[in-house]
């Protein structure tokens, strides 16, 4: 054994399918982080509301933006994926729901659901 | 500590290509890792083309085919050639699995063959399985009981009292479910990873085993047991058809109810 010091680490994200369920589960935690970042906007959104007419119109024109659009239904959508994955958690902490064959349709379930959220808003707002 | 790329020793570099005799006509491709501890190079493919016409059908049967036929340098573990021994686990075309028990037909052209995820490679397909062994052993995974065995006769079981070990026993530690997930690449130091932690689980439903809270006690930790966060790679994954996640969901569920008391 020449090298035995330095054996190689053998390819992990590099090669691994990850299936439907570990693609969900990582996007949960991006959306997590990205939600609370964006909560720093809401903020913003609230103090221009108390600012006065003057601040809350600049912020208007802004969202009027389409690039300023788009960040904010893809906030509220990410906000309803995030939420229908954790309820999903709950689910899966009382111990149901890990059956093989339920596994895709549950995800898909899950991604269909907080789209029609995100419609629902769309079509109310 | 997360780290998503893979070190410098580790990245791969293009390796040669045995081509078939002319004579082929049912060819497919076999891209393979190689490592050699012998060589200071890093690890590299080699492709593999092999005739069909006069492989077996399961994809061991084609490394076994390789080894025999094309390149006798190839390294790799396999012994029963029918999934109950655990030795074959390697990752094929992206999941992990037994190759004795998966056809080569399952798989699109090319198919890529690699040593088991996020691991410390001994040679070719070889990963070092030491520490996964260790934390085997560190669950206790025989019987431990406090009373006296019965003088005349084994310690019984009703026949549901066995079936709760169903879908358990089966367990061949292959560790294809454990280097299928991220939490124990990240991790693997100190998360028992879902191989071990569905063992564990055996265990604490075994009905003869008389040291549940004791063993509850150890895994009730932030990393042995704590570190799942049901990605599900493992349940996706076994190729016994298992279910390691629900396993552990289980056992945060004893964990819960211990506590609720």
């Amino acid at each position: 054994m020449v090298n035995k010091n330095s054996r190689p680490t053998s390819p992990h994200l590099q090669v691994y399918q990850l299936p439907l369920t570990g693609i969900i589960s990582i996007t949960h935690r991006m959306t997590g982080v990205m939600l609370s970042a964006g909560l720093i906007f809401f903020v913003y959104l609230l103090y221009a509301i108390l600012a006065g007419a003057d601040a809350y119109q600049a912020l208007q024109v802004t969202l009027q933006f389409w690039l300023a659009k788009l960040i904010y239904w893809g906030f509220i959508y990410a906000l309803f994926f995030h939420c229908c994955h954790g309820v999903r958690h709950l689910i899966w902490d009382t111990g149901i729901g890990f059956s093989r064959e339920t596994l895709n349709r549950y995800a898909i379930i899950e991604l269909a659901v907080s789209l029609v959220l995100t419609l629902i808003v769309f079509l109310f707002l | 500590m997360a780290e998503f790329t893979l070190p410098k020793n580790s990245t791969l570099i293009k390796g040669q290509t045995y081509k078939a005799a002319d004579t082929a006509t049912n060819i497919r491709k076999f891209e393979v890792y190689r490592w050699d501890p012998e060589t200071a190079e890093n690890p590299r493919i080699d492709v593999y083309e092999v005739d069909m016409d006069t492989c077996g059908p399961m994809v061991l049967d084609a490394i076994l085919k390789i080894k025999n036929e094309i390149d006798s340098s190839l390294t790799f573990r396999r012994s029963c050639r029918e999934g109950v021994c655990g030795s074959c686990a390697m990752n094929v075309n992206g999941k992990n699995t037994l190759v004795c028990t998966k056809a080569i037909d399952e798989y699109p052209d090319t198919i890529k063959i690699f040593p088991l995820p996020h691991m410390e490679v001994v040679k070719d397909l070889v990963p070092d399985m030491t520490h996964f062994y260790a934390q085997y052993a560190s669950i206790k995974p025989w019987i431990e009981t406090q009373t006296p065995a019965p003088s005349d006769t084994e310690r019984l079981q009703s026949k549901e009292d066995r079936e709760a070990l169903d879908g358990l026993y089966e367990c061949v530690l292959c560790a294809c479910c454990s280097t299928s997930c991220p939490s124990y690449w990240w991790n693997g130091d100190r998360y028992l990873g879902p191989a071990v932690l569905l063992q564990a689980y055996r265990w604490l439903v075994d009905t003869r085993d008389e040291n549940t809270g004791e063993r509850l006690d150890e895994l009730e930790d932030p990393f042995k047991l704590y570190r799942c966060h049901t990605i599900m790679n493992c349940t996706d994954t076994c190729p016994k058809g298992l279910n390691p996640a629900k396993a552990i969901a289980e056992t945060k569920k004893l964990l819960v109810q211990r506590k609720l008391g």
